[in-house]
């Protein structure tokens, strides 16, 4: 599962007002053909400075959204209502720790280093999705994160799959064929208690109560207005904008929670004649502040993850070889 | 830091700076995997492993936990020798290749004139 590549305001202030400044004309024009003709880039490639930056910047959040995002429903494994979704749950959380190992590789072949991508993460320098900074604070929390924020992390990842790097293309194949599985089991696991007694239901509806803005935030504030979107969408790096995203995941769900009797909480909700999806002003504010390390559950995520890190060191050490040199997987 | 989850206070989890060092992410393998008894064995990615014993293990837990697989290999991602891709106009194949391939053989025009000619 996967919230939009996000850039914060502090880097995007860093962003050069020139990106392709010093690199050479006639490779760049060959590797926009190429892109043009829809041949996919791969990573012996000569490719621009700035592909190379902002690639490794969104595969390697993606990655670290896989392995936060493992944290709220882990935590569920040992109480789980049954034992079919244990085990549902147990594969799923399995999956999404497969696919940042996927995505890390993806990343490395651009040249970073795994460790140094873990190091980014453990220090708060790189993000992740900021869904993942709210608790799971019941059951129905797992249900509407296991149907609606991986729902939308497929809308996501199946757009991006067509993109542009021949390596996070083959990875997000393989993540969308495990994340229909993800979706189904928490589809299931949500209309279970949608159908189910008045307190069921009530748990579900504050699940969705809670969880609704954090999910209009999922795909990432409008960047239709961005310069610099333009250019990655040339490259095939952005598939499409966040509002045409959010836009596609709200006509795919919102009709699926309502048919259940169910509703966000929100009275602007709806689709308009253009069908287009409008929606109360969701506090952009709040999300940044959430993604800049403020939210419910930023440093409690970090600090398991700190845990993790130090309590298994001892085995990756006792395996491995000092005298090894960095090798980049091959694709 | 309390957590409204007693299971992640319990762990006591760690707050300050913890880094990985170089080299504990192991180093890449390249995983094949055989769908089944008669396939070939195809690429369908790599693990980061120690040794290869440990890769296998890896690679059976990452791509073969699901769809049907009867046999794996992996190999030392360093030990790959490989073209490079600025080089591929040496897969070109030039205009006239035909004497290469099934459709530049035809003989069934001879036949036919050859049947017309002595009926």
């Amino acid at each position: 599962m996967y919230g939009n590549g996000y850039t914060s305001p502090e880097e995007a202030a860093k962003q050069k007002p020139d990106p392709l400044a010093g690199e050479d004309l006639q490779q760049l024009a060959l590797f926009e053909e190429r892109i043009a003709k829809g041949e996919k880039i791969e990573p012996q490639d000569w490719m621009p400075k700035e592909y190379r930056r902002q690639l490794i910047r969104m595969i390697e959040q993606h990655a670290h959204s896989e392995v936060i995002g493992a944290l709220p429903e882990g935590t569920w494994i040992t109480r789980a209502p049954s034992f079919k979704r244990k085990l549902a749950l147990i594969a799923k959380v399995q999956d999404e720790i497969g696919h940042a190992h996927l995505l890390y590789n993806a990343a490395e072949t651009l040249g970073k280093s795994r460790e140094a991508m873990i190091n980014d993460l453990l220090s708060g320098k790189s993000k992740y999705s900021n869904v993942f900074n709210y608790p799971a604070t019941t059951w129905a929390d797992v249900t509407v994160i296991g149907f609606l924020i991986d729902g939308a992390a497929i809308v996501n990842q199946v757009i991006n799959a067509k993109g542009s790097y021949g390596p996070y293309c083959r990875a997000l194949e393989r993540i969308c064929y495990e994340e229909s599985f993800h979706l189904k089991q928490g589809h299931d696991a949500l209309v279970h208690l949608a159908v189910g007694t008045k307190e069921q239901r009530a748990m579900l509806q504050d699940a969705l109560n809670r969880w609704y803005r954090p999910i209009i935030h999922f795909f990432g504030p409008s960047d239709k207005a961005s310069v610099h979107g333009t250019l990655l969408m040339k490259w095939k790096v952005k598939m499409a904008s966040n509002d045409d995203m959010r836009n596609q995941f709200l006509d795919q769900y919102v009709p699926k929670i309502r048919e259940l009797g169910l509703d966000f909480p929100d009275p602007k909700l709806n689709k308009n004649a253009e069908g287009i999806w409008e929606f109360s002003d969701p506090n952009w504010d709040e999300f940044f502040a959430t993604i800049n390390g403020n939210g419910p559950c930023n440093a409690e995520r970090l600090a398991v993850r700190r845990w993790a890190e130090e309590h298994g060191r001892w085995v990756r050490k006792a395996l491995m070889n000092p005298n090894q040199k960095q090798v980049l997987p091959l694709s | 830091m309390q957590s409204f989850d007693p299971r992640v206070n319990r762990i006591k989890p760690i707050e300050e700076k913890t880094e990985m060092n170089i080299g504990e992410a192991w180093e890449p393998y390249e995983v094949f995997h055989q769908k089944k008894r008669g396939d070939h064995h195809i690429h369908v990615g790599s693990v980061h492993a120690p040794n290869a014993a440990q890769a296998l293990l890896f690679a059976k837990e990452q791509y073969g936990r699901r769809q049907n697989c009867v046999n794996m290999w992996v190999v030392k991602t360093a030990d790959v020798t490989q073209f490079q891709y600025d080089d591929a106009d040496i897969f070109e194949t030039a205009i006239d290749k035909e004497y290469r391939e099934a459709y530049g053989f035809k003989v069934r025009d001879k036949i036919n004139a050859y049947k017309k000619a002595n009926p």
